[in-house]
């Protein structure tokens, strides 16, 4: 494990001979270690982002029908490298204006350092709506197919190829540079990457084991994020989203039941968290700390911190979580951090305290699952029964994820 | 690649009229940025208010008619225009973010690049 903390197996572990979803991870794992390469190196020596990224998707689409069953090849890089230069070449052979990119794709290209910073900031690029920022990644570094990504997200295929399209088209026509940002654009730049990063964290965190397989966004972006730490050691909110990935996937284990029922984080058995796992995601909010600049992803991280530290729910430090809370709404005031820390001050000043707050929240977050499931419980607590019934129907209503909907329905004994 | 750089605003601005040295004062730092950015900017207009507007509409006509007023609709506004030529998106970012005139928001658009006749290019 290295010291930014990347997971997961290496492309050389992986064997035919495993459970296909086992096998479908190993090519995962080796996608997202060749396909960033692949692309940034392909931009680089055509010049055009939508013929590199093109090539390198139906390397991977390829890849896909042959490697679970065959087996990873022992140079995954190479194999992709051949299949996607060849769709460039095919694609570039009708038109005469690319002679002279054709004879640069002929040779192979020379062991760069490692350039995947830029192909990174230009898919994350300001100009680019979040939904294409995060489709473009997951393709252009991930290695997901649009397929995939559609799983991912509950979209359509049709959905996802429009926005690869409709960013690529973008990139070409407004003419988004690939590069690296400046110095002075840094801090910006970076926190649209992170943006992006969250927000696969998020979407992965709760997915379930269900029916067919299904790539692991959290593992991807943990994954992402520790690249990004390594290649920029001195940003102390990429090293604060790493800790609190870690500690989200620290405590994974426990978050569902073995048929895949979301477990609240009052009854979660804590045994099962990975205790070295948040004992490394510690050591780096420490490390970031240190650089004295902090921002909404290292105190984020040091919530979940206060939570994964407590022996017992009931142990929690409360009053260091609303405080902690409190600045994280001076950075970044959001209604759904208004909800998050009214459900602390639930536990340091009781349910009709936190009921007061969330009322001042309706206009906000009416069309927001988990401000009604809030709302329920703690009107629940109150013994308001009926209205408490009612906001958890509401928030039954508004969930498309299976896990959270089960539980819902368990609460309201459904 | 070339951009046209619109400067927009709303019309019913609530904001107060500025005063006669504020206005002084924003025609001279547009005057340096000007100058500091001279090499990479073409034309630059500040427009008339919309209420100066002449519209012909084409379409749907069976000939053009002239009406009084401007054609986009809404509060939205643009103000004037600058034409930039610079390298990238990046580029044209910078020169938008340090743009010092009154405005409330700039819109970046790429401009279409046609291969004119050379006789046509001559300026």
């Amino acid at each position: 494990m290295t010291e930014a903390g990347e997971v997961g197996p290496g492309a050389k572990a992986a064997r035919s001979t495993a459970s296909p979803a086992a096998a479908h991870a190993a090519v995962a794992a080796a996608f997202r270690e060749e396909a960033g390469h692949l692309t940034a190196s392909l931009v680089r020596s055509l010049g055009d982002f939508d013929l590199a990224e093109e090539s390198v998707q139906e390397a991977v689409v390829q890849a896909l029908e042959h490697w679970p069953r065959e087996g990873i090849p022992t140079r995954p890089a190479a194999w992709l490298l051949t299949v996607a230069r060849r769709r460039a070449l095919n694609r570039l052979s009708r038109d005469a204006r690319y002679a002279a990119k054709l004879a640069e794709l002929v040779r192979e290209p020379p062991p760069e350092p490692d350039d995947r910073l830029q192909l990174i900031f230009t898919c994350c690029h300001p100009a680019l709506r979040r939904e294409w920022q995060v489709a473009l990644t997951l393709r252009a570094v991930f290695g997901f197919t649009t397929g995939e990504i559609a799983r991912a997200f509950v979209a359509s295929e049709e959905a996802v190829a429009q926005r690869i399209v409709r960013a690529k088209r973008k990139i070409a026509s407004a003419g988004i540079p690939y590069r690296m940002p400046g110095p002075e654009e840094l801090p910006d730049r970076l926190s649209e990457v992170l943006a992006v990063l969250y927000l696969l964290l998020n979407e992965g965190h709760l997915a379930t084991s269900g029916s067919g397989w299904r790539r692991d966004l959290s593992e991807d972006a943990l994954w992402l994020t520790g690249l990004l730490c390594r290649l920029l050691p001195g940003e102390p909110e990429a090293l604060g989203l790493l800790a609190l990935m870690r500690l989200h996937l620290a405590r994974a284990d426990a978050r569902f039941t073995e048929t895949g029922d979301l477990v609240r984080l009052a009854d979660q058995d804590r045994s099962l968290w990975d205790h070295e796992a948040i004992r490394e995601a510690l050591a780096l909010i420490e490390r970031a700390a240190a650089m004295r600049r902090p921002g909404p992803y290292q105190v984020e991280a040091a919530i979940a911190a206060c939570h994964a530290e407590a022996p017992s729910f009931e142990s929690t430090d409360w009053m260091q979580v609303v405080a902690l809370y409190d600045l994280l709404l001076e950075m970044e005031p959001s209604p759904v951090v208004r909800l998050n820390r009214a459900l602390v001050v639930w536990r340091v000043a009781g349910a009709e305290a936190a009921l007061r707050e969330l009322d001042g929240l309706a206009g906000d977050l009416d069309g927001y699952h988990i401000y009604h499931a809030a709302r329920g419980e703690l009107l629940s607590v109150m013994g308001r029964d009926e209205q408490a019934r009612a906001a958890r129907l509401q928030a039954h209503d508004l969930t498309h994820n299976q896990a959270e909907r089960a539980l819902l329905r368990q609460r309201l004994l459904l | 690649m070339k951009y046209i750089l619109l400067f927009c605003g709303t019309r019913d601005d609530a904001r107060p009229a500025s005063s006669a040295e504020d206005v002084q004062r924003t025609y001279a730092n547009v005057g340096n940025w000007l100058t500091r950015n001279s090499s990479r900017i073409g034309s630059i207009h500040q427009l008339q208010p919309p209420d100066t507007a002449t519209t012909v509409l084409l379409e749907g006509q069976s000939r053009p008619i002239v009406k009084d007023g401007p054609f986009l609709e809404g509060k939205e506004m643009v103000g004037g225009y600058c034409e930039i030529d610079v390298a990238d998106l990046d580029e044209a970012l910078e020169l938008a973010k340090t743009w010092p005139g009154r405005t409330q928001a700039v819109e970046i658009r790429p401009v279409v690049p046609h291969d004119l006749p050379a006789e046509l290019n001559r300026p």
